[in-house]
């Protein structure tokens, strides 16, 4: 049997709930003091997923970079991967805010798209 | 010199600036003029690229920019609304006279019926904490940080640490982390975390970004720049417990130790200030001085901005109401603080309609109870500590007691769990 420990998010206490896990399976809720906690728990251990918000490049505008972030939360394994790929992205204006900037950004199923407009 | 007139006149173009704006003019301000010194609408919510703004006012996540943009496009169907960009304001005089400063129009005055307060904040210092040592190259504030990245593209490190367990040094850990560098510590001299727990949990245990709670810098060391600083436990009065003080390597130190609102131009006009640096206001967040009006940063150091915005509103609405006559109200009720409350604003209520209060506590307390001393009224709060202000609203009927005796009490208890 192993043991994952997460920091619950749902409110400032903060709980720190262990999960008790023998394969795959979870089979013992530790630590939450409230089912929310349960519940983020499982989640993170389950899937955890994060909006990835950086910049890139762009050309010709007033400034030098362009907020973006990815449209829905994507899977944390592959945050490294998406930046990485970011890293390389240079645009041109005009954008709008909004504008698809990466389309289903490695394979994730979320697009990346720009946080504000620059023209 | 040229002078214009306006009914009311804005100061910072942050979003306590572009609520103030907007609900002034909805309110039937004639005119509203939103002066802002830098080259664009939005204030600091520019450089905040992350996502978490906007969750209530707007009820879906924002990044900084995209809350910002809302605001901005409402303002721009505003035709009363007329916008001054890289213009300074640096003076007020008695008169409601200001002396401002613009690269296009030059120095000119613009008399206002009614002004609101919505310069934000700035970043403490080093200074300010002042940690021995060196003075090299390689330090600077999570701010200073956060616009060279976001907005320049600079990157500014390679292996960086950091003081103080603020949010914006919590959102820097992640986004450092993100664009390469090794952030290989935090130290936060409470015992306590002073971000909020989201930040705590996704910026730096996601990125397995340790935490030295009760710990601060001793030295900072370096000639041309920094490269490495002294990490020391504290005792109880704060000091640092030498013995178990240990060196890590760095090449850069960001500095998120806490926000000081910026009063410089209220000072001027001597506007009354409270204990937090910031004005003195009642329910309306009129100041000392009548027709002059305060909201956000400039006022207290908000966690959300979703709560500056509100707040700012109100700041706007009643500032419009005063440049057309039609504002009466004196609130004149003082809210005092009790046990474990290290502020509440507002500081002054007319005790006959429902108010917001927004509060710190001087503590972590866990699960509290906030009572009213004089009624004994208690609501109970389910996790109180510094780090999450703490909005109540409290209904006319729990306050109309105190336009008898002319105070109402805040205090908070601990409930043994
Ligand atoms: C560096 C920094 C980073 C932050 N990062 C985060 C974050 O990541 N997440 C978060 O939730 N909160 C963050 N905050 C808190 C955030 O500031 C508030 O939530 C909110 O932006 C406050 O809004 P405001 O309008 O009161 O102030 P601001 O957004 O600071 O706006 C004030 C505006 O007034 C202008 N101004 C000031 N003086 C004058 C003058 N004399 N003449 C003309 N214009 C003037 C300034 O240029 C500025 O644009 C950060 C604060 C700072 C200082």
């Amino acid at each position: 049997m192993t043991k994952k420990t997460y920091t619950c998010i749902m409110c400032p206490k903060g709980c720190r709930v262990t999960l008790m896990i023998r394969g795959k399976e979870i089979v013992k809720v530790e630590g939450n003091e409230c089912p929310l906690g349960a519940k983020y728990a499982i989640q993170e251990f389950k899937n955890p997923v994060r909006i990835v918000t950086t910049t890139v490049k762009i050309k010709d505008a007033n400034f030098k970079r362009l907020p973006v972030k990815t449209a829905k939360p994507i899977p944390k394994s592959l945050i490294k991967e998406c930046l990485k790929l970011l890293s390389d992205v240079e645009v041109t204006p005009p954008i709008k805010s909004g504008e698809v900037i990466v389309k289903n950004i490695c394979g994730t199923g979320s697009d990346v798209v720009a946080t504000r407009e620059m023209l | 010199m040229k002078r214009i007139n306006r009914d009311v006149v804005v100061i910072g173009a942050g979003p306590a600036g572009l609520a103030a704006a907007i609900s002034a003019s909805e309110v039937g301000a004639r005119s509203v003029t939103i002066i802002e010194r830098d080259e664009e609408l939005g204030g600091i919510l520019k450089q905040c690229i992350h996502n978490g703004f906007g969750l209530h006012y707007f009820g879906e996540e924002l990044t900084g920019p995209e809350y910002a943009e809302r605001f901005i496009k409402k303002l721009n169907t505003l035709k009363n609304v007329d916008v001054k960009l890289n213009t300074m304001v640096l003076d007020i005089n008695d008169n409601k006279e200001l002396l401002v400063s613009s690269k296009k129009e030059g120095i000119y005055y613009i008399k206002a019926k009614a002004i609101v307060l919505a310069m934000g904040a700035r970043e403490r210092t080093r200074g300010a904490i002042r940690i021995p040592g060196t003075r090299p190259a390689g330090i600077m504030t999570a701010g200073t940080a956060q616009r060279l990245v976001n907005i320049e593209g600079l990157m500014i490190g390679k292996k960086v640490f950091i003081l103080g367990s603020g949010d914006i040094g919590m959102i820097m850990a992640r986004r450092l982390t993100w664009e390469g560098a090794e952030v290989v510590g935090v130290a936060e001299i409470m015992p306590y975390p002073t971000g909020l727990t989201r930040n705590r949990v996704q910026c730096l245990e996601d990125n397995d970004i340790p935490l030295y709670l009760g710990h601060t810098i001793a030295e900072i060391k370096g000639d041309r720049r920094i490269n490495s600083v002294v990490v020391s436990r504290v005792d109880e009065k704060r000091r640092p417990v030498l013995k178990d003080a240990w060196e890590v390597e760095c090449d850069t130190l960001l500095l998120s130790v806490g926000l000081i609102p910026e009063n410089e131009l209220s000072k001027k006009i001597n506007v009354k200030l409270s204990r937090t640096g910031g004005p003195i206001v009642d329910e309306l967040r009129q100041t000392s001085i009548p027709g002059i009006f305060a909201g956000g940063n400039v006022l207290q150091i908000h966690d959300l901005v979703d709560n500056v915005s509100r707040e700012s509103e109100t700041a706007g609405k009643n500032a419009a109401l005063f440049a057309i006559g039609k504002l009466q109200d004196h609130p004149r009720v003082e809210v005092r603080n009790g046990e474990y409350v290290r502020y509440v604003v507002p500081n002054y209520i007319s005790a006959s309609r429902d108010v917001e209060f927004y509060m710190r506590s001087t503590q972590p307390l866990g699960r509290a109870n906030l009572v009213i001393k004089e009624s004994k009224r208690r609501f109970p709060l389910r996790y109180v500590t510094p780090a999450e202000m703490i909005v109540k609203r409290v209904k006319a009927k729990d306050l109309s007691f105190a336009k008898d005796i002319g105070h109402i009490t805040f205090a908070l208890e601990k409930v043994e769990e």
